[in-house]
């Protein structure tokens, strides 16, 4: 078990190599001078020749690569051309609204799609299958920004229950923080909860079929039991690594999401800054969303050890 | 005369198959309406869309703007009938480039196994950045045009397009015919395009329909945050976008538009699904999953 962990470990070294190396590269390989492009679009030529003397264009490219990598792994995501704000800084100020709208996001889809996926399997063609596969179809093709503005329609502007947009920290009260969260996770959660409710549905039909599934019902087993217990056990592993994947889906759906409910997050940091041609904040938060990307998969796997002993690398 | 005999069967026997498979039939007629609405535009009670009414701004609809006007007065009608065609054309030419770029490498990395590690070692990096973020990173280096956007979002595609060739490459090369043309010395180029690229096909086009609906929801969603298409081009997602400010005294900005993007990208998922069950009913079989 130890040794799987390890060598799953060392896998990521790679994924995060080449992550570094295409944002490394889109940079000088991309048109206009990056050493233009890093100081801003309000630099004198001093501060591009500096940039330039900092970044050590003067070098090859795989010693300037490994002198920006170095600086990563240091902590050091550079700084913002449009406030000279630390990256790490910025990213830090940012992150309370997305780490809260992202949390509650996943709890909530798999709170509400794995009963949902497993009881759609259990009864199978029956309403509540129509109403979960049909909704799930139906959850792939809504654009996030669509169900929000939907949602604000509906419990902010017609029915006045929930505020219209915008956040408040969890310092200053649960209440206020929490009711300024909901209509996000609700429209955030839309696409990850079709994504696990159809791979939970299909998986637990397999289960279903299964032979122990039966031997457990023969011998009087309550369903509930069968169902959560034996039943969902054996289909958690598709189950996990759908939620693994999805967080993909997540961090980008983040991005349209804090953009309609004015959420002062990590995703709004990022349309400001395509929009500011902040180049090393873009930098710094694909890198931050890789790799938070690349452990919770990595954690995904290492769970898959525990939720099933057969597995042993 | 062989043409009049054989039609009718042609006929029925396209019949029988929307019949069996409705999804089908719902997605070729959502997504023909919506050719017939981007070819059709000029012709269809539209109006130049970037015509500017300052006195006409956010005008319920009417007899002359059926969907009223925007905040600048342009008819709200003609941008979405011409919007739709940028959609169609991001969906389809994503599709295809990822299609045929996918294969060439996916190919290549399930026949050329020395090369196979580190392909795939690339794959698996470009897909660990969030393809919406990734796409945005491409927008903002090159700046926004339509070619750019079409860039940008067939770039974190292409690797799901290569995993997929990849796997049913490495399946494919294990039957009998093809390790006989492998022991008969058949070259590398004849052997991927004669013998392997055939069976291949079929999943590859069904993923090329999911590619098509990801690629109009992103290029939606750039053009909605501002970092798309670029905001002169009437499209889908800058309709939108032009309407996030005016959304409590005109929601039809943003619900019109929004509800033609979910139809266009159900129907597409519907019809990718059919074409799966169609294509290969082992796999459908086997999810228990024919909807």
């Amino acid at each position: 078990m130890l040794r799987f962990v390890l060598r799953r470990l060392l896998s990521v070294i790679p994924v995060l190599v080449v992550v570094s190396i295409i944002v490394f590269l889109a940079l000088r390989l991309g048109p206009g001078d990056p050493a233009a492009i890093l100081a801003g679009d309000s630099a004198t030529p001093e501060m591009i020749a500096a940039m330039r003397a900092h970044l050590g264009l003067d070098q090859s490219l795989p010693q300037q690569f490994i002198h920006w990598a170095a600086q990563i792994a240091h902590g050091d995501l550079g700084r913002s051309i449009t406030s000279n704000q630390p990256v790490t800084t910025l990213v830090a100020s940012r992150l309370e609204p997305t780490l809260a709208l992202a949390l509650a996001t996943i709890v909530f889809s798999i709170v509400v799609a794995t009963p949902l996926g497993v009881l759609a399997a259990w009864r199978r063609g029956s309403w509540i299958d129509t109403l979960a596969s049909g909704g799930a179809v139906f959850g792939f093709a809504m654009p996030a920004f669509v169900t929000g503005y939907l949602l604000v329609y509906i419990f902010a502007l017609k029915l006045q229950w929930l505020p219209v947009q915008g956040f408040v920290p969890l310092s200053e009260g649960f209440w206020p923080f929490a009711r300024h969260l909901i209509l996000p996770t609700l429209t955030l959660s839309t696409i990850y909860i079709a994504l696990i409710t159809r791979v939970t549905r299909a998986s637990m039909l397999e289960i279903l079929n299964e032979d122990f599934v039966r031997t457990a019902r023969a011998k009087g087993m309550p369903e509930r039991i069968v169902l959560f217990r034996h039943a969902l056990g054996n289909s958690a592993i598709p189950v996990l690594s759908v939620i693994g994947i999805g967080i993909a889906l997540l961090l980008g759906g983040v991005v349209v999401t804090e953009s309609v409910f004015s959420f002062p997050g990590l995703g709004r940091l990022t349309v400001e800054a395509v929009v500011a041609r902040d180049y090393p904040v873009v930098q710094g938060i694909i890198i931050l969303f890789s790799g938070v990307y690349v452990l919770i998969n990595l954690a995904v796997d290492v769970s898959y050890a525990i939720f099933d002993p057969r597995i042993s690398y | 005369m062989s043409a009049v005999v054989t039609s009718p069967t042609v006929f029925r026997s396209t019949v029988t198959i929307l019949r069996r498979h409705p999804g089908l039939l719902f997605g070729l007629v959502v997504i023909t309406a919506m050719v017939i609405l981007a070819v059709a535009a000029p012709w269809l009670h539209t109006v130049d869309p970037t015509y500017i009414r300052p006195r006409m701004r956010l005008k319920p609809p009417s007899a002359a703007f059926w969907f009223g006007t925007d905040s600048t007065g342009r008819d709200l009608w003609s941008r979405i009938a011409y919007g739709s065609r940028v959609s169609l054309i991001v969906g389809a030419s994503v599709a295809a480039i990822s299609l045929v770029i996918g294969l060439v490498i996916g190919m290549i990395s399930g026949v050329v196994r020395k090369l196979d590690g580190i392909i795939m070692r690339i794959m698996d990096g470009v897909m660990a950045i969030p393809a919406i973020l990734l796409a945005i990173m491409v927008v903002s280096l090159f700046g926004a045009s339509l070619h750019t956007v079409i860039i940008a979002i067939t770039l974190p595609e292409i690797p799901r397009v290569v995993r997929l060739t990849r796997s049913v490459v490495l399946t494919v090369r294990g039957e009998a015919y093809v390790e006989a043309a492998i022991s008969m010395g058949t070259p590398t180029p004849i052997l991927m395009m004669r013998h392997i690229l055939p069976n291949i096909l079929a999943p590859v086009i069904v993923q090329a329909t999911f590619t098509a609906s990801a690629a109009i929801l992103i290029e939606a969603s750039l053009s909605f945050l501002g970092i798309g298409t670029p905001s002169e081009i009437p499209s889908w997602g800058n309709i939108m976008a032009d309407g996030r400010n005016y959304f409590q005294m005109a929601p039809q900005l943003i619900m019109i538009p929004g509800f033609l993007v979910a139809l266009t990208v159900l129907a597409v998922n519907i019809l990718g699904d059919s074409l799966r069950d169609l294509l290969d009913p082992r796999f459908a079989r086997s999810v228990g999953d024919a909807q």
